[in-house]
């Protein structure tokens, strides 16, 4: 039997979810940004790739809500086509990370102090001493800038947090009756690290996940910024900064607009994880007092 | 604590091993002979082949490895195979710039860190406390060089009292080059500054619940002095692991800083090295980066030993 967390079978969680302010902002900015990638794919204002050169550099109108870049491209429209790249990137990236740092994490715990324990964790303190800059830039320079190398260095960088979280907070269930009364009936490691370890720290991986997320879309605007995310035509957020920085006296708005998508959906990721740590996690709950 | 600090260079060793190694496969699989880059299409097969042997890449793969890390290791690099000058003087111009900036970021994230988590703690849920939680919130999610862009702006553009990117050099005097750095520090430690003002609240919260700290009040101490006397110093073992770990962020971070300002620091370096496939120089100035953040951090592990004897005991 699997033991699950009883805070969420609790009757009051629907108060509880309206009482977090953080949680209920952190949703609407989140769902505000992934609603605009998704919507992108049927309806722009206008073509994100189209140019019109005399209409370049145009203030925010009725028109250009958000003005038009240095082509005379709809930056409003560019931001929801954007997004999806963000999105995407940091979104694959969290993937990676939790499908690999899962197990590894899992199988250091299961067979703790063991060399195969050790490896694993000298393995995570290695990729530690790469950030994920140095990691793109490596990848960059040997097969060239692209989304997908953004997002093999993103993901690289977060096998070890998933790896570290899940080794860290298995360990301690490793200990508890449930999984010591498995272990009499003759469960082998794997079962039991499947049955019983991972359905109590998916509450921990979700909250960890969505602050991955939210360093994900961080990663990839640096990245994008210096030339080694997506590459033109495909509109980034990033590369729109680096775009507007030599004409930033003569049309703020290109440097304003990008900057604030990323600004709100990193903030409304990190709202939501803070709102679904509270929530999730009872313990931190009651020490916030 | 000898053990543990032998037993700590013996990891040390092998991770900058392993790190070395990988960092030599992964630009040893880049396609394309830098020799016959270097001297174009036309060049004659003779001429290619005295480069190669001149450069070094006329041995095996094992042997080039050896010769690069024991070059490394008494101050030979190699040498730059855009500009033909020694690599070690290129990454030595670089890292004045570089270094002093990721320094400057990491005292300004600690002095501006300290006092806002503190008071924060000290004052949970008052609007000091609510103030600082949002603006660090606010820190945490903007991308630095964003942020640096609005700086430029403001203080550079619109105001006129820094300048907006270029770095004169430490020789045409210390207080001109620091200002240069200012901008681009300020804008290196607001992310790091948020993000350690939260953890120095939080870690000072955690030990203001503990029993030492009940034990200090019910001997009459008020919480101000339980903070300052007795929690304060036990909540650095968190912060400390922040500041070691932030010191790697800022040195990357700055080379993405490094080109908001056109500073020509070790990241601009890095760039031009991979658009001009200087692989050479790329490898060599990752490598001492990863060098840089396993000697911080690996200072900052004996740093906790000698702070607090149960981590010795405990290895």
């Amino acid at each position: 039997m699997a033991v699950s967390d009883p805070s969420l079978s609790e009757p009051g969680l629907l108060r509880q979810v309206l009482r977090s302010r953080s949680l209920i902002i952190g949703v609407v900015l989140s769902a505000l940004f992934i609603g605009a990638a998704l919507v992108s794919y049927v309806w722009t204002p206008f073509d994100a790739e189209t140019m019109n050169i005399p209409n370049k550099l145009k203030p925010p109108n009725l028109v250009h809500w958000f003005g038009t870049d240095h082509f005379g491209r709809d930056i409003f429209s560019m931001i929801m086509v954007g997004a999806r790249t963000s999105i995407a990137v940091a979104l694959i990236a969290v993937g990676i990370g939790m499908l690999l740092g899962v197990p590894l994490g899992l199988a250091s715990a299961a067979r703790r102090g063991s060399w195969l324990d050790e490896l694993i964790m000298r393995g995570n303190d290695l990729v530690f001493a790469f950030p994920a800059l140095l990691i793109a830039i490596m990848i960059t320079a040997v097969f060239g800038p692209s989304a997908v190398n953004a997002i093999i260095a993103i993901g690289i960088f977060n096998i070890p947090v998933f790896a570290r979280l899940t080794r860290g907070s298995a360990l301690s269930l490793w200990t508890r009756d449930y999984v010591l009364s498995a272990r009499v009936a003759g469960k082998g490691a794997l079962r039991i690290s499947v049955e019983h370890i991972l359905p109590n720290i998916t509450n921990l991986l979700i909250v960890q996940g969505t602050i991955q997320f939210s360093l994900g879309i961080l990663a990839e605007a640096g990245l994008s910024y210096v030339g080694l995310g997506a590459q033109p035509p495909i509109p980034s957020w990033g590369r729109m900064l680096a775009d507007s920085q030599t004409l930033i006296t003569l049309a703020p708005h290109m440097a304003l607009f990008p900057g604030f998508a990323i600004l709100l959906t990193v903030l409304g990721l990190n709202l939501m994880g803070d709102g679904l740590r509270d929530l999730l996690d009872p313990r931190l709950r009651n020490a916030r007092r | 604590m000898l053990r543990y600090t032998l037993k700590r260079l013996l990891s040390l060793s092998v991770s900058l091993l392993v790190a070395s190694i990988i960092i030599f496969l992964a630009i040893e699989v880049v396609p394309g002979d830098p020799a016959s880059y270097m001297l174009g299409i036309n060049a004659q097969p003779d001429t290619i082949a005295a480069l190669r042997e001149e450069l070094g890449l006329n041995v095996s793969a094992v042997e080039r490895y050896v010769n690069w890390v024991s070059g490394m290791l008494t101050g030979n690099f190699g040498t730059s195979y855009t500009y033909r000058t020694p690599v070690v003087d290129m990454i030595g111009d670089r890292m004045w710039i570089s270094l002093p900036l990721a320094l400057y970021a990491l005292l300004l994230s600690t002095l501006i860190a300290f006092p806002a988590g503190i008071l924060a703690a000290s004052k949970r849920g008052s609007v000091a406390d609510t103030l600082v939680m949002g603006i660090t919130q606010l820190g945490v999610a903007i991308p630095n060089f964003w942020f640096a862009m609005l700086m430029v702006l403001v203080f550079a553009i619109n105001l006129r009292w820094f300048s907006a990117g270029g770095f004169p050099g430490w020789d045409g005097g210390f207080w001109l080059a620091v200002k240069a750095l200012t901008l681009p520090a300020v804008s290196l430690a607001l992310p790091q500054a948020s993000i350690l003002a939260r953890v120095m609240r939080s870690a000072l919260l955690d030990t203001l619940g503990e029993d030492f700290v009940r034990s200090a009040r019910a001997k009459g101490l008020n919480r101000r002095q339980a903070l300052w006397r007795h929690a304060l110093r036990n909540a650095m073992i968190p912060v400390l692991t922040i500041i070691g770990l932030q010191f790697s962020f800022l040195l990357a971070g700055a080379i993405i800083i490094e080109n908001v300002f056109f500073l020509p620091g070790l990241g601009r370096l890095v760039f031009q090295s991979i658009s001009q496939r200087d692989l050479i120089v790329v490898e060599s100035v990752v490598m001492l980066l990863v060098f840089a953040v396993v000697i911080v951090n690996f200072s900052v592990d004996i740093a906790y030993a000698l702070v607090d004897p149960r981590l010795r005991r405990r290895s």
